[in-house]
């Protein structure tokens, strides 16, 4: 597609060009992107804990590569990890993790899923988010049994 | 007209952005599958055990690719949530410098995760 093609986004339009008053008319138009603002439906809410999720794993990584190292420098410090790991707040902190990576991945395959054009309409999008919700809280529940 | 490119994000356009983090998700989920199978079909897991595991050819290979995918998927997806959230719609003037900050933050956590996680592989 050449880059002066009507579908392109006239960026590179002469100054002259109506295009360009087209687009200026365009951004007048009143938007909303303030997010406190903005209502949350479902696959939204299953987005945005998606990202949280994310940051929350990035925290968590600290804890985790910390615990790879300790696991597996010598037997004493695998043993004193497994020490650890009795303890409740260590067991809270494992779980929240194993959480985050858990909703992280089922509410990422979604977004594959959407990525391939799979749950793209009104209801299919809302079946989906509700699906990633029920599915992560069975899935973390299990987590948090298997921990304690 | 030239594109656009942003000198914070990884792969420096949204096409490479978008694929890094499909790639390295794919890559990140596989991993979590097999070490969370490893652990539920291993209970009372002993040293012997854990450092055979991991010290296979199999695993080495595979906790460095996880680890790198880890890295790359990090920074696109906190810098994908920095610009859309510390924006100066939202905060002002101040929103661009603090966007910088935390991404720069960001993406040291995130240099010092691979080489802290790239060390202890070495080390097995």
């Amino acid at each position: 597609m050449p880059l002066d093609h009507p579908k392109i986004a006239s960026f590179n339009a002469p100054f002259w060009s109506l295009r360009n008053w087209v687009n200026a008319v365009k951004s007048q138009r009143p938007v909303n992107l303030d997010i406190t603002t903005i209502k949350f439906p479902l696959p939204a809410l299953a987005s945005i804990t998606h990202r949280i999720a994310g940051i929350a794993i990035f925290i968590g990584m600290a804890f985790l590569i910390w615990g790879l190292g300790a696991s597996l420098e010598s037997e004493e410090s695998f043993n004193a990890l497994k020490g650890t790991l009795g303890g409740f707040i260590p067991k809270l902190i494992l779980w929240l993790i194993l959480a985050g990576f858990i909703y992280h991945f089922v509410a990422g395959i979604r977004h594959l899923l959407m990525d391939l054009g799979y749950f793209e309409t009104l209801e299919g999008a809302k079946a989906m988010a509700i699906s990633v919700m029920v599915i992560s809280a069975i899935l973390i529940v299990v987590a948090g049994v298997w921990v304690w | 007209m030239g594109m656009v490119t942003s000198v914070t994000s990884l792969g420096k356009n949204g096409l490479y952005d978008w694929v890094i983090q499909r790639a390295t998700a794919v890559v990140l989920g596989v991993y979590f599958v097999c070490l969370m199978g490893f652990f539920i079909t291993t209970p009372d897991l002993t040293y012997t055990q854990w450092h055979a595991f991991m010290s296979s050819t199999y695993m080495r290979v595979f906790s460095l690719l996880a680890l790198l995918s880890m890295g790359a998927h990090a920074w696109v997806g906190l810098w994908v949530v920095t610009t859309d959230y510390i924006t100066t719609r939202q905060l002002g003037a101040i929103a661009t410098p603090l966007r910088i900050a935390v991404q720069a933050g960001f993406v040291l956590a995130t240099i010092v995760y691979v080489i802290w996680g790239v060390q202890i592989l070495w080390g097995i």
